[in-house]
């Protein structure tokens, strides 16, 4: 067990031990996360077949836009984990090098979303035409509002790589970004396997 | 932290295994060259090794993962079984009972 004991007055920063209790409090953060999105799942499976008079799930998802956003997504997890190995080994330049990489990678991925979105919003398949899209549109929605916070984040930390530099509580930051991060790529596997593959098959 | 989490080599192994499940129900979904069934049972396969694959090589959760953090997911665990389990028993039965 961590025990956390308060600092004397004048030390430099945060200790070890400080920065791995926050590191636990951000993963207990990511465990709520975790719940909320195991619950949109949940509501929709249940609305999945509740499409009242709008859309059937096969007429508004396209494969290979959804195996694009899962590429995307594969990659910039890959490229944020270089980003944190080179922080590891105080390599400052491949850090914002490899976080900048992982930037454009959530763009593209974020882009392809919205694209997709609109689209179906145009064509009448927006979140009020039926349960199933209100679902749908709730859980991806979600998981993309977190992507475009994390990208938020990602770009804070470039700023700060750049103008604090490799400190200790810096290299701290960007390693619970990366765990919000990976978790994200996480729940993508769950919605492309309980979103869109059985709207293919069924 | 622990450096040695942060290697390369455990990123690539992660990538590829992670690449290789992803394009494995893809590739089903996208031929249909299999029934529905066993479709559906590599795409829920491939998904929970791939979530195992994302948690060790991705977020480094291995036998050195601090007991509290190890703790904190099977709680999560718990939870989630209990909520969305009862939730789609709860709402399945209620849609038979429609029926």
């Amino acid at each position: 067990m961590n025990t956390y004991s308060p600092k004397t007055t004048g030390s430099p920063g945060p200790t070890e031990e400080t920065l791995d209790i926050r590191d636990l409090g951000f993963w207990l953060y990511l465990m709520t996360d975790a719940i909320i999105f195991s619950l949109l799942f949940a509501t929709y499976v249940v609305m999945f077949q509740n499409t009242a008079t709008g859309p059937l799930p096969i007429e508004v998802f396209d494969i290979k836009h959804v195996f694009g956003e899962t590429v995307f997504l594969l990659f910039s997890s890959v490229t944020f984990g270089f980003a944190s190995l080179a922080s590891v080994r105080e390599h400052k330049s491949q850090a914002v090098f490899w976080l900048i990489v992982t930037i454009v990678l959530g763009l593209g991925f974020i882009s392809l979303e919205v694209v997709e979105f609109v689209g179906m919003i145009q064509s009448g398949a927006g979140p009020q035409t039926s349960g199933f899209l209100t679902a749908f549109f709730t859980l991806v929605g979600t998981h993309g509002a977190h992507v475009s916070l994390g990208m938020i984040g990602i770009l804070v930390m470039i700023f700060q790589i750049l103008i604090k530099g490799l400190t200790s509580p810096v290299k701290s930051r960007l390693h619970r970004l990366g765990m919000f991060w990976h978790f994200l790529d996480i729940v993508w596997i769950g919605i492309f396997s309980i979103v869109y593959m059985p709207g293919w098959l069924i | 932290m622990h450096p040695q989490s942060h290697s390369a080599k455990r990123l690539i192994t992660g990538f590829i295994l992670a690449l290789a499940l992803t394009l494995i129900p893809f590739a089903a979904v996208w031929t249909m060259a299999f029934p529905v069934e066993l479709t559906f049972g590599i795409i829920a396969l491939c998904a929970l090794v791939q979530v195992g694959v994302h948690l060790h090589y991705f977020l480094g959760i291995d036998s050195r993962t601090p007991i509290e953090n190890v703790l904190a997911m099977s709680f999560a665990g718990v939870l989630i079984f209990l909520m969305v389990g009862g939730t789609l028993w709860i709402m399945f039965d209620l849609y038979e009972r429609m029926m």
